[in-house]
């Protein structure tokens, strides 16, 4: 097959999927897959900026995922007075002292040579700086916690469109991603896999228990959404009825005309954010190929299949190496912000490394390392399978169950008095049918990364030793 | 005097004796990552879960013995069962050798392709533990609960702080004491042992001199389920098995191998009691022992937790995040085996 045709026919192949699942399960279904296909695709080409372009093992895409949702709340939200009044101004005073305190440990690095002053010194700052803080950023997180607890308990937002924070998340990604840089780049590879993990624990750790901050495990519900209307505002809007009307055939008195106009809205909304992850996904796309046709790209790709011989020819590989963790971090926020968007909601727990990081190894690896178009077909189709194979499980243990349902009592084993029946295995299948799909990724990745290790588009011109 | 013996009491009850098995199972966590970063170059990101794999058999060979009625009296029945725990982990991670990593050792890949191969492991076994015992708690421990109880103790010190040493708790240590003893005693003194140093050391010196790699790495295998099954267990035991927190227990256990120095299992050891009490000492509160310490009116008023409990896992990623500023080669950098 050539080279210009394989992605083609495998974009089509994957599009045929989809129509097909929307003619099979419904619209709704297949837009809801789609949607989620979308985000999953930015996710992974940030990831492939991470590993495709420079070989960095990020194991804590969790956490800009994590991060980029929690931007998402602070920046829509609309801001709690009460929480304000309460105890505001104290916890701002423990974030300038923060920052205060961030600018000498900088400042003492930075202009003094001595090592053990160095050390030393930014021990002793960090633990004045523990010590000297903590009182006053309590005080005003107990404050803003107890007013209103059931409600808010937070200090909300800035009120803003959610739309702003899709940018705001990819800085403050950043802003994450340089610190972790400057901490594991430049060691052996899988020290940095470690320090992301770590720090992934601890994004959702945070998520999860400052209630002043997230409202921790009460959750965010109902974020606004603009410039994506509501579904309940939609089936009131005049224009939208119309529209309706005339698409449908259907006049307003008719019967039946509601559920029509609630599924058009549904169908409309999901449509809206189609159209938005597209955008995004289609800017995100443009400047990763962009940037790895580039010089900048090519010189990534030498230092990432020969680290030596870059850094004889002077490229300072760990700087470069930062540059596009960063870069791949934003892009990670980013998604990030864009799920919880499509969300509408904030809900801690939710965050898993199973799903948020290692399901978007297996699409980058799946996909084709190295290639953006290859790490967007692999969002996709891992995306795909991820959701079809619970409901695939599903739907074998139901008919199981239906099969064998004449035969629950037959004894398979007897063990002393309790026996072993047929209808323990049925059970059995339907506890265990959510966790198929976890063992349907680890064998793709590992047949993937046996087999096709290039991936399903391989990267162009590469002589990768894998 | 009873002021200042009751705060030691309250130190010994709530971060020595915790924070020392805690340590222990930590450390036997540790070591056998750093077996494999020792010889087979890789860090593996399915050790938590093969823990978890290695801990849900032992519990089932201890549901069968409590059906057939065998139990070690005071001690816990999963000690029975543990031999036949470490059985079938060795067999699954010889097999999953033969099957995933093989490949990548006879290509010569780069280490982090067989990280990810190790993902990719995880997600699998992670699949066969929720497929096989599902994601619920399960406490299997059984025979006598305390070696001293609380009440018995202040009954019998006449001081107001009482100590209990839970069975579970004693026989971490002891277990991996006997375990680590037999590890080292097999890494210094056999033929076997030798050959894996060996190999660890310098691979082609080794291959050139007769070893044969396969069988070390099988051998490694074998101990590095042992290791695991055992530290998954005795952590089961102490607290409770529950799948998910053994993928936690990666960070912590990283952290103790990159602390040590990797590849290094004397550092593996102290890594895992440095993270241990370092996670406890951090998060326990201080309020009542400065109580007893301190004099009458200097009493402190909130609880004297440096962090709550919630951020434990910051610990272990702010040693490692020392670790890694100052010393990346960690404390011990390579005596026995090196990476």
């Amino acid at each position: 097959m050539s080279q210009s045709l394989r992605p083609i026919l495998l974009f089509a192949a994957m599009a045929a999927a989809l129509l097909a699942v929307g003619f099979g399960q419904g619209w709704p279904v297949m837009l809801v897959i789609l949607n989620l296909c979308l985000i999953s695709a930015v996710m992974s080409v940030g990831l492939n900026m991470q590993w495709g372009y420079a070989g960095l093992f990020n194991a804590g895409v969790m956490a800009f995922v994590a991060v980029g949702g929690m931007v998402a709340v602070l920046i829509s939200e609309p801001p709690v007075m009460v929480g304000w009044e309460a105890g505001g101004a104290r916890i701002l005073v423990a974030g300038v002292m923060v920052a205060t305190f961030s600018g000498l440990i900088y400042a003492l690095r930075r202009f003094i040579s001595r090592r053990w002053i160095k050390n030393w010194g930014t021990a002793a700052l960090l633990v004045a700086a523990y010590f000297i803080i903590r009182p006053v950023f309590e005080g005003g997180v107990t404050a803003v916690e107890s007013i209103a607890a059931a409600s808010a308990g937070n200090l909300g937002g800035l009120g803003l469109n959610i739309l702003v924070s899709w940018v705001v998340a990819a800085v403050v990604c950043m802003g994450v991603a340089w610190v972790i840089g400057r901490i594991a780049l430049g060691l052996r590879a899988d020290y940095l896999a470690i320090a992301t993990l770590g720090i992934s624990e601890i994004v959702v750790a945070v998520a999860k228990n400052e209630e002043w901050l997230t409202r921790g495990v009460k959750n965010i519900t109902s974020l606004k959404r603009a410039p994506v209307p509501r579904e309940t505002n939609l089936q009131q809007a005049e224009w939208f009825q119309n529209l309706v009307s005339t698409l449908s055939g259907t006049n307003p008195g008719d019967a039946g005309f509601k559920t029509t106009v609630i599924e058009a809205s549904s169908i409309f909304v999901k449509l809206c954010f189609t159209g938005l992850f597209t955008i995004v996904l289609g800017i995100v796309l443009f400047l990763a190929i962009r940037a790895l046709n580039s010089p900048w790209g090519r010189m990534m790709r030498a230092i990432r299949d020969n680290d030596v011989a870059a850094s004889a020819m002077g490229k300072n590989v760990v700087r470069r190496h930062r540059e596009v963790f960063i870069v791949g971090a934003a892009i990670l926020g980013v998604s990030g912000a864009m799920l919880t968007t499509l969300d509408g909601q904030f809900t801690p727990t939710g965050y898993q490394p199973l799903r948020y990081t290692f399901l978007i190894w297996v699409m980058v690896i799946v996909g084709g390392s190295g290639n953006n178009l290859g790490a967007v077909l692999g969002g996709f189709v891992i995306w795909f399978f991820w959701i079809e194979a619970e409901v695939a499980a599903q739907w074998i243990s139901v008919n199981m169950e239906k099969v064998l349902t004449p035969y629950l009592d037959v004894v398979l084993i007897s063990l002393g008095e309790g026996s072993l029946k047929v209808q323990h295995g049925v059970t059995w299948l339907k506890n265990a049918a959510p966790h198929f799909r976890y063992l349907l990724m680890g064998m793709v990745l590992l047949l993937a990364l046996r087999f096709s290790p290039r991936g399903l588009i391989p990267e162009a011109g590469a002589a990768r030793a894998h | 005097m009873t002021d200042l013996l009751n705060a030691l009491v309250l130190m010994l009850n709530f971060v020595i004796i915790p924070a020392t098995s805690y340590g222990a199972q930590l450390a036997l966590g540790a070591l056998g990552v750093t077996l494999v970063y020792g010889i087979l170059r890789f860090g593996n990101f399915a050790h938590g879960d093969t823990m978890a794999f290695g801990t849900m058999f032992t519990i089932f060979f201890t549901w069968l013995f409590q059906g057939l009625g065998l139990s070690l009296g005071v001690l816990p029945t999963a000690l029975l069962a543990l031999p036949f725990g470490i059985g079938v982990t060795a067999l699954y991670a010889i097999s999953i050798d033969r099957l995933v990593y093989r490949h990548y050792r006879v290509k010569r890949s780069a280490p982090v392709i067989l990280t990810i191969a190790s993902v990719g492991v995880m997600f699998v076994t992670n699949s066969v533990v929720r497929f096989l015992i599902g994601t619920n708690e399960q406490r299997f421990s059984d025979g006598q609960k305390f070696i001293i109880k609380a009440r018995d103790f202040k009954e019998w010190s006449g001081l107001s702080e009482g100590m209990k040493l839970k069975t579970t708790e004693a026989l971490t240590v002891v277990v991996a004491g006997i375990a680590v003893a037999a590890l080292f005693w097999f890494l210094q003194r056999t033929r076997m042992g030798k050959a894996m140093r060996a190999y660890s050391d310098n691979e082609d010196l080794a291959l050139l001199s007769g070893i044969n790699p396969e069988r070390v790495v099988m051998v490694t295998w074998i101990i590095t389920a042992a290791l695991a099954t055992l530290a998954g267990v005795l952590f089961g035991l102490d607290k409770s098995f529950k799948p998910f927190t053994y993928f936690q227990l990666l960070l912590p256990i990283f952290a103790a191998a990159i602390l040590g120095g990797v590849g290094n299992p004397l550092g593996a050891i102290a890594g895992g009691f440095v993270v241990a009490f370092s996670e406890v000492m951090v998060t326990y509160p201080y309020k009542k022992f400065l109580k007893y310490v301190m004099p009458e009116n200097l009493e402190p008023s909130g609880l004297m937790q440096l962090l709550t409990v919630d951020y434990k896992f910051a610990v272990s990623f702010i040693i490692l995040v020392a670790v890694l500023l100052i010393k990346p080669t960690g404390l011990f950098s390579g005596k026995v085996i090196r990476a």
